[in-house]
């Protein structure tokens, strides 16, 4: 196949805020530089539109950020969520980058504002994208346009040749036609593969099928998939994503923020078969957000059912989707598809076990705990007793994969022990390299910006 | 009001009020993350606050084609124009002029037909090159006072029934003045961030929006002072028309003049360089016929100021007090009326923000 000849030295492959802070970074530095973003212009930007915020180091009052957050309590807070699994050096790199950031997102586009009601605990640690991260994305390709970049829509790249320590050409696909051609160098910063189930499927096993996407359908993992084939460096471990529990009736991809529950320290959880499995109350619901990902994931057909009564209702930030409600707990029960008899016996137990609740607290941990039961909910326990009541459906929802790229401080790839000379990586396709498991909420903008612009820097200076 | 547009709005709110990413935009967000229900007259004050400054849209992960299918700003607008045809009194003609520039131009054509046809059967016999002379003080007021008062008790009648459906309190002057500053400004197409609003170039802010509006805002109101002060200076101090230029109602009406001429054909050609589908696709030929018939009153006004001491004065001032005939006229049933009813929603805003 005949290599097209194109106007540019370095190719970026993906469009989100990796890619647009890599081909930004590149094409300041002279560098001609061609975007191949797989979706359509409507749904550009991959995962980062659903984003809206930059966690962000800062040694005194910067932009919207109130007092300090520095390196030493950035990385402690890294090494909490992660339980360690995190590569010092590259996060302590991205740490350290971020404060130079955030003028930086400001000089191209971006502009922030305070936290947005709900999230006032991240005032001092994340700065808040002003309309959310679709609206980043929207100034970012504003900037790089002015900056001379090309970008093409629903163009999927389909494979790097790889020439020993070098990549010679690339596919793509363009509007049903595949096209080759061979830039400088390349940047690959087109996300994870947790959009295509099947591969999910083949890693956690079969009750992935089941799982939500909460982002872009776009990351397949395609390219991913297509150098860890030829042998490029990995990182992350192949068979874990990231799980939150979220309303079971969102979309099957692309629910996003909207499709977040926070109801569940108030009520109780129960799996189809009306059987409580977990302690609804162990921690605020920022905390336990992530593992009930999991928990729904283990329970029957991946799916749990969380009820509340009317006391509860106001308590948390409203949903979507309505609450399914009914007057009685059968009537319930009957609307949810659960076994009525089993649910009423699950709260009455539950009740029963419910000592004083005078000391309800719904905003911080209050110890009003069940007694004798077993699970325990140890905070936030009071019945399930004043009509109406109402239920949500849970199910799990994928946020990302770990599996990725393999990066050095530079975000350059390697093969063998040989970094590759003309190959770079950058956002959610190498965050493996520094996230081992776990999540800190603003984290991903942070390794997406950070090396998105070493790896268009570097980019630039190879291909310059 | 329609049931299926408040709806709609209804549906779009509920997501918007689980997302929150826009809150920083404008007084929209705030206002309506105060709810978890919305009722029908919640629905219809978001509609009215709202300016349609469309970052809301741009920004949005939800627009089509998302199965959420959200489009904020055309929903509200489907909503406030609703709300508009159905306050108004009489209501049958608001329905046929909100929606309708060819109505809005045939009814102009039959006012300037009229003042032509009564300054034509009144003004033979007379001579001198005078306003007054072409057309009689006396009849000017008699055909102007009703054309100002009429509209104006028929708003008064609209808002009335506006501010019970928002569920509205009392007004007092803090009130007021936030409202002022907030309309002053205009700062609900600032963004949030101050650099303006989307519209005339998808999600690109800009502040020709803004800066359009408030040069038809101030250029009417200095307009409007003008007419205000020749009025006074008429009956209390018995200094007539015309006046020279270093009077009051010059001094304030060739530069009122100015800029609402400049900003009527901005926002003219502005508003066709947006996307109609942000706002009420219905509306829109009612809406630009409006910003016609605005920078017609303009620049007849001045041209009547340049040319008055010609022949061509007399034409000059048929057409020019015909197009104000019809401007006042049709006030409460055209896209004048936002003004008022952006107003009110601002004052009930207010209320929800200030300490009672």
């Amino acid at each position: 196949m005949p290599i097209d000849h194109v106007a540019c030295d370095i190719v970026v492959i993906g469009g989100g805020n990796a890619a647009l802070c890599a081909a930004m970074t590149a094409a300041e530095a002279g560098a001609r530089v061609l975007i191949l973003e797989a979706a359509p212009k409507p749904y550009r930007g991959g995962n980062s539109r659903h984003t809206r915020n930059f966690r962000c180091m800062h040694t005194g009052p910067l932009g919207p950020l109130i007092d300090d957050y520095g390196e030493d309590e950035y990385f402690t807070d890294l090494m909490t969520v992660t339980d360690g699994k995190t590569d010092e050096a590259l996060a302590r790199l991205a740490i350290r980058t971020s404060e130079s950031c955030l003028p930086w997102m400001e000089e191209h586009g971006v502009r922030f504002q305070p936290p947005l009601s709900g999230t006032l605990s991240l005032a001092r640690t994340n700065a808040f994208f002003r309309g959310g991260g679709k609206s980043l994305v929207n100034a970012y390709y504003r900037t790089a346009d002015q900056l001379g970049v090309d970008v093409l829509y629903e163009a999927s790249v389909t494979h790097l040749e790889l020439d020993e320590d070098h990549v010679s050409f690339l596919d793509y696909v363009h509007e049903g036609e595949t096209h080759r051609i061979a830039p400088k160098a390349v940047v690959v910063a087109s996300g994870g593969f947790q959009a295509d189930t099947d591969w999910l499927a083949r890693a956690w096993g079969p009750a992935a099928k089941n799982f939500l996407i909460r982002g872009t359908p776009y990351n397949r993992g395609v390219v991913l998939a297509d150098l860890l084939d030829q042998d490029v460096e990995q990182v992350g471990d192949p068979t874990q994503c990231h799980a939150v529990a979220i309303d079971g009736r969102a979309p099957k991809f692309d629910g996003g923020i909207v499709t977040r529950l926070d109801c569940v320290p108030f009520s109780i959880v129960v799996n189809k078969n009306a059987q409580r499995f977990y302690d609804e109350g162990e921690d605020v619901w920022p905390k336990r957000y992530a593992i009930w990902g999991r928990l729904v994931a283990d329970q029957p057909d991946q799916v749990g059912f969380a009820i509340i009564d009317a006391k509860s209702l106001d308590l948390f930030m409203p949903s979507v989707f309505p609450p399914i409600k009914a007057d009685t707990l059968v009537e319930l029960a009957t609307k949810m598809g659960l076994p009525p008899e089993q649910l009423q016996h699950t709260v009455e137990a539950f009740n029963a076990s419910c000592g004083d609740t005078s000391g309800f607290r719904p905003t911080e941990l209050d110890g009003v705990s069940t007694s004798g039961l077993k699970p325990a909910k140890t905070n936030w326990a009071r019945p399930i007793s004043e009509p109406p009541f109402y239920g949500y459906s849970l199910r799990t929802g994928v946020t990302f994969t770990y599996l990725g790229l393999k990066v050095d401080t530079n975000a350059q790839c390697s093969i063998g022990n040989r970094p590759i000379a003309n190959l770079w990586a950058a956002g959610e396709t190498m965050a493996g390299s520094i996230l081992g498991q776990g999540y800190l909420a603003g984290f991903g903008m942070t390794i997406g910006t950070v090396f998105g612009r070493i790896a268009g820097r570097e980019a630039a200076r190879y291909a310059n | 009001m329609q049931i299926d547009l408040i709806q709609e709005a209804r549906r779009q709110a509920e997501i918007c009020n689980a997302c929150r990413y826009c809150e920083g935009y404008c007084a929209v967000f705030p206002s309506l993350q105060d709810n978890r229900i919305f009722s029908d007259g919640d629905i219809t004050q978001l509609a009215n606050l709202c300016h349609n400054c469309r970052g809301c849209y741009y920004a949005c992960q939800y627009t089509a084609p998302h199965e959420f299918d959200l489009n904020l700003p055309k929903a509200l607008a489907d909503v406030r124009q609703d709300s508009w045809e159905t306050f108004a009194y009489p209501q049958a003609i608001a329905r046929t002029f909100q929606r309708n520039g060819m109505m809005i131009a045939f009814a102009s054509v039959l006012a300037f037909a009229l003042v032509f046809v009564v300054a034509n059967w009144l003004g033979r016999g007379r001579d001198g090159n005078a306003f007054y002379a072409v057309m009689s003080h006396g009849m000017m007021v008699a055909i102007f006072a009703p054309a100002f008062l009429l509209p104006l008790a028929s708003l008064g009648v609209g808002l009335r029934r506006y501010w019970r459906v928002v569920g509205g309190e009392r007004v007092t002057s803090a009130h007021i003045l936030s409202a002022i500053k907030s309309a002053g400004e205009m700062r609900n197409l600032a963004g949030g961030h101050g650099d303006g609003c989307n519209f005339e170039d998808e999600d690109r802010f800009t502040q020709a929006r803004r800066v359009a509006h408030q040069l038809v805002l101030y250029g009417f109101l200095l307009c409007f002072a003008s007419t205000s002060a020749g009025t006074l200076m008429h009956y209390l101090l018995g200094i007539h028309a015309p006046y020279t230029f270093w009077s009051l109602p010059k001094l304030l009406g060739v530069p009122g003049g100015i800029l609402l001429a400049f900003g009527a054909v901005w926002m003219f050609v502005l508003k066709r360089r947006g996307d109609r589908h942000l706002g009420s696709v219905s509306a829109w030929s009612g809406e630009v016929a409006f910003i016609v018939l605005l920078g017609f009153v303009a620049i007849s006004g001045l041209a009547l100021y340049a040319f008055g001491a010609t022949p061509l004065m007399p034409p000059l001032l048929y057409l020019h007090l015909g197009a104000v005939l019809s401007f006042f006229l049709l006030t409460p049933f055209s896209k004048m009326a936002h003004g008022f009813y952006r107003f009110a929603a601002l004052v009930r805003d207010a209320q929800r923000k200030l300490p009672q």
